[in-house]
């Protein structure tokens, strides 16, 4: 029972109290466990001695159903279209079940799509789809089968609703707690069948958000919210240069401050300790460090942009190649090259990085909103010295994941700060530390070159680039051979019919500075530039952008038709005032197909102001649709903020930016209005999480060109270019 | 020193620097962890309470500056009509993403409302545009304050 509450003192859906009910009534249920495709677990059913947290679905004597979350809530929705897709099949209303949250198990809660304990890639419902569904599904098969064998009927003749089974001839029923013990001892079916879509009464409608109520009145816990007892605050400075060294420490003023408990030196961060964050922020202020900056002390950002423009001079392993890409552009009529780049990127969680550590001699507890929990518990276990099982992971809610906290830098740090101090602590990062020490969205660097013919049309497509891999570091058993899945996504295997094609990857590692996924990673960059360049073609062929796009996508008949769509719902084609102009972006990306319209606005001043934004999405068979809505506006959000905004910059290898005023984020008064239009399908479920955030890009940055004839191909959009000549 | 303010209607007594932010000392102190810390200078207003009604950025609200006023955090909003209105408006536009900075949202928003019953969108723009949400639910917040505004409305509810 280590992992525990997401709210406090409160009734509902995901308490602790309702946990620890479970825990107590659990003599006697059922335990469903599954295996995931290729984790290699057999179904088992146990009772409450069996009880590992190796389920998904449990379901106790008092007829509490309990569904354990293998995907972390950092907001896309997760704790409720999991829940469907399990609820679906076991036959339960949302109502019904409680949510706890899976603990750190590689083996038990791997993302069949990653192989790995980890939310990210947008892939929870991919990886959910058949497994969760199958569960749920199997779990019904059973009580009914215990419900059918207690009446003595045939099991056809029962069916299951609502957390009941019901025999209709005899008018018999009997709830799901009543039959749970039965049932963990029927045998456990060697397949199920699983609902036809046109049964489904839960996917495919709205579902209301579990987790919403905790979050309106203030009694949702995220990590930063954790108190256990006797805990203090820490806040901390790391080295300015990545790869410094604490030099001299003079913490005389910082020891006097009144709350203060202590100082924390580390070989290159010192940390203040003290009652509460106020007295460890002012003993931090007054704290004087001497730093070794050590090797990247000069860095600059231009010093890494030149490497990369440099190392794109050379060719690299092929991610793809289509025909001959040499004999085409030899004999194309029109050349157009050009070269893109976009900068590193924070992710500047509005939770800013913190973890809580307890480390005891015989072990060590850690407090954490993590995408990656088995992780967590590995580096805690790793930094503390300590073997794996006696490292206690309490999982909370995410208040912003996009990324970031798939990593466990964080946590390494808390872990050797606690170490220092009698009894747990909780740190916490500062906004400026939090974006100063982050590990970034890479830098990238791209040279583009095609060859159209007569009729304008590209007869060759030539695409190389250079940067970070962050999977290299990752996950390195997915790069291969100088390539990796995340970093090419949206530069191959384009929705386009191109005859001719060639995309290379140079892997260059910066120096002193770390890289790490970001909000839709590989397609964040790739999908600017290809649709930037697709939008440079048509504009070489003098056509429309859309008719362009449309005319090469006759073997993508989804591409074509969110293309279609959005541009008819957006008015393409329409007449609009000067400097005003719309811009189009397609993609398929995390398995899901779509396109954008972006009406830009463009003020004599330079400033750009998305106005409106019309996205059509098939992604597939929609399990939330109103998750779908709210992950697209949030995605597209996200994505106009790197446009416009989004920068960090090194000087002196020290990153620039600081805070929401050198950082910025897109605020409500700048907000586009945005319309998403769902394609019906019942192919299986895309990714949602990240499409919106790539696609929205070079929609808005085609949109500059379409409203003032300036091709950007540089993020953020340089306002300067686009002031109107006086 | 020692300084004695009202939190949702009780009095608690709280032994610290003068120049500590209020934030700190309703999280910290009291374990009220509703009211969020997101950039500690005004930037972002995760950390809005009200002080006598009016939206206040605690991080950067000192101590000794509250005197006699009456903080109202996130955890006593519903207690208020607005904050209810916006709460239930919140639920029923399913607002949320990861929620971590809906509590200085709905703070600022139930002071909106409270003292501005029909917000154009001008004044939400004016009385949100100082709270971030990095989950971009901006589209939902400016719909939300528009329904609780019809809520305390009869001759729009009507319709």
């Amino acid at each position: 029972m280590s992992y525990d509450r997401f709210a406090q003192d409160l009734d509902g859906v995901v308490s602790r109290r309702a946990f620890i009910k479970t825990g107590a009534a659990a003599g006697g249920g059922l335990l469903l466990s599954l295996s995931l495709p290729g984790l290699g677990r057999a179904a088992a059913i146990g009772d409450v001695g069996d009880w590992a947290p190796n389920a998904f679905v449990r379901i106790g004597r008092d007829g509490q159903i309990v569904l354990t979350m293998p995907y972390v809530e950092m907001g896309q929705g997760t704790y409720t279209s999991i829940p469907m897709l399990i609820a679906e099949e076991l036959e339960v209303d949302l109502k019904q079940v409680q949510l706890e949250h899976a603990p750190p198990n590689e083996k038990l809660y791997g993302n069949p799509l990653l192989g790995v304990q980890a939310t990210g890639n947008s892939n929870a419902i991919r990886g959910a789809w058949q497994p969760l569904r199958q569960a749920g599904a199997t779990a019904r098969t059973m009580l009914v089968s215990a419900a059918a064998k207690r009446w003595n009927v045939d099991p056809a003749s029962c069916r299951a609703q609502s957390g009941e089974v019901l025999h209709a001839p005899t008018g018999r029923s009997a709830k799901y707690g009543e039959l749970a013990a039965d049932a963990s001892h029927m045998p456990v079916p060697e397949s199920v069948v699983l609902k036809r879509p046109e049964d489904f009464k839960l996917i495919g409608t709205p579902a209301k958000r579990l987790d919403a109520p905790f979050k309106v009145n203030g009694t949702a816990v995220y990590g930063i919210d954790v108190r256990p007892p006797g805990v203090k605050i820490a806040t901390l400075a790391q080295s300015p240069v990545f790869g410094g060294r604490v030099k001299n420490v003079d913490d005389a003023a910082a020891k006097a401050v009144n709350g203060v408990r202590q100082i924390v030196r580390l070989d290159d961060a010192v940390a203040v300790v003290a009652d509460h964050m106020g007295a460890a922020k002012k003993g931090l202020a007054a704290l004087v460090i001497e730093w070794d900056d050590g090797p990247h002390a000069k860095l600059n950002t231009e010093d890494i942009a030149r490497e990369l423009d440099q190392a794109t001079l050379n060719s690299g392993p092929v991610a793809q190649n289509v025909g001959d890409i040499d004999r085409a552009m030899a004999s194309a009529v029109i050349k157009v090259e050009a070269t893109y780049q976009v900068p590193f990127l924070a992710h500047a969680t509005m939770e800013p990085m913190n973890c809580t550590v307890d480390v005891r001699k015989d072990g060590c507890e850690v407090w954490v909103g993590s995408q990656a929990l088995a992780r967590v518990q590995a580096a805690a276990a790793k930094t503390a010295g300590l073997p794996l099982d006696k490292v206690v992971v309490h999982d909370h809610l995410i208040g912003g994941g996009f990324g970031r906290r798939l990593e466990i830098d964080g946590v390494i740090r808390a872990v050797q700060i606690a170490q220092h101090v009698d009894g747990p602590v909780k740190v916490v990062w500062t906004r400026e530390e939090d974006i100063q020490h982050d590990m970034y969205r890479p830098y990238w660097f791209d040279r583009m070159s095609a060859g159209l013919d007569e009729k304008g049309m590209p007869v060759a497509w030539n695409h190389r680039f250079a940067g970070s891999s962050v999977i290299a570091r990752w996950l390195p058993p997915a790069f291969n051979n100088g390539l990796d899945p995340d970093t090419t996504e949206g530069a191959i295997d384009l929705v386009y019919a191109l005859p001719n094609m060639r995309v290379e990857y140079l892997r260059v590692e910066p120096p002193g500075i770390p890289t790490a996924f970001w909000r839709s990673v590989g397609p964040s960059h790739n999908v600017f530039v290809t649709e930037s360049f697709m939008d440079e073609l048509a504009a070489a062929a003098k056509q429309d952008p859309v008719a362009y796009r449309r005319a090469l996508l006759d073997k993508a008949p989804r591409a074509k038709a969110v293309l279609e769509l959005a541009a008819e719902k957006a008015g393409w084609g329409q007449p609009l005032p000067k400097r005003v102009g719309r811009g189009v972006a397609v993609q398929f990306v995390f398995a899901t197909y779509m396109a954008q319209v972006a009406e830009v606005e463009v003020s004599r001043d330079g400033t750009v102001r998305v106005r409106r934004v019309v996205c059509a999405v098939d992604c597939g068979t929609v399990v939330n649709p109103d998750t779908v809505r709210a992950q697209i506006q949030s995605a597209i959000i996200f994505g106009v903020t790197a446009a416009l905004y989004g920068e960090i910059t090194l000087k002196d290898g020290r990153v620039e930016q600081t805070n929401f005023d050198s950082y910025q984020i897109l605020r409500i008064d700048e907000a586009p209005a945005i319309e998403v239009h769902i394609v019906q399908s019942s192919e299986p479920p895309g990714g949602m999480g990240e499409a919106g955030t790539s696609a929205i890009v070079p929609a808005v940055t085609n949109a500059v060109f379409a409203a003032t004839g300036k091709r950007l191909r540089k993020l953020p959009i340089d306002t300067t270019a686009l002031k109107q000549p006086a | 020193m020692a300084f004695k303010i009202r939190v949702n209607g009780v009095d608690r007594t709280v032994d610290v620097d003068s120049d500590t932010p209020l934030l700190w000392v309703l999280r910290d102190v009291f374990g009220m962890t509703g009211t969020k810390f997101g950039c500690g200078m005004a930037l972002c207003g995760a950390c809005t309470v009200h002080l006598d009604g009016a939206p206040t950025r605690s991080c950067i609200t000192t101590i000794d500056s509250v005197g006699s006023a009456a903080v109202t955090t996130i955890e006593a909003i519903g207690d208020t009509p607005a904050g209810q209105k916006i709460q239930k408006a919140w639920l029923d536009l399913e607002v949320v993403q990861c929620g971590y900075c809906q509590s200085g949202q709905i703070m600022s928003a139930s002071a909106l409302l409270a003292t501005n019953p029909h917000p154009s969108d001008a004044d939400i723009d004016d009385a949100m545009s100082g709270n971030i949400c990095r989950c971009g639910t901006y589209v939902r917040i400016r719909e939300a304050i528009k329904q609780a505004a019809q809520l305390s409305s009869p001759a729009v509810q009507r319709g």
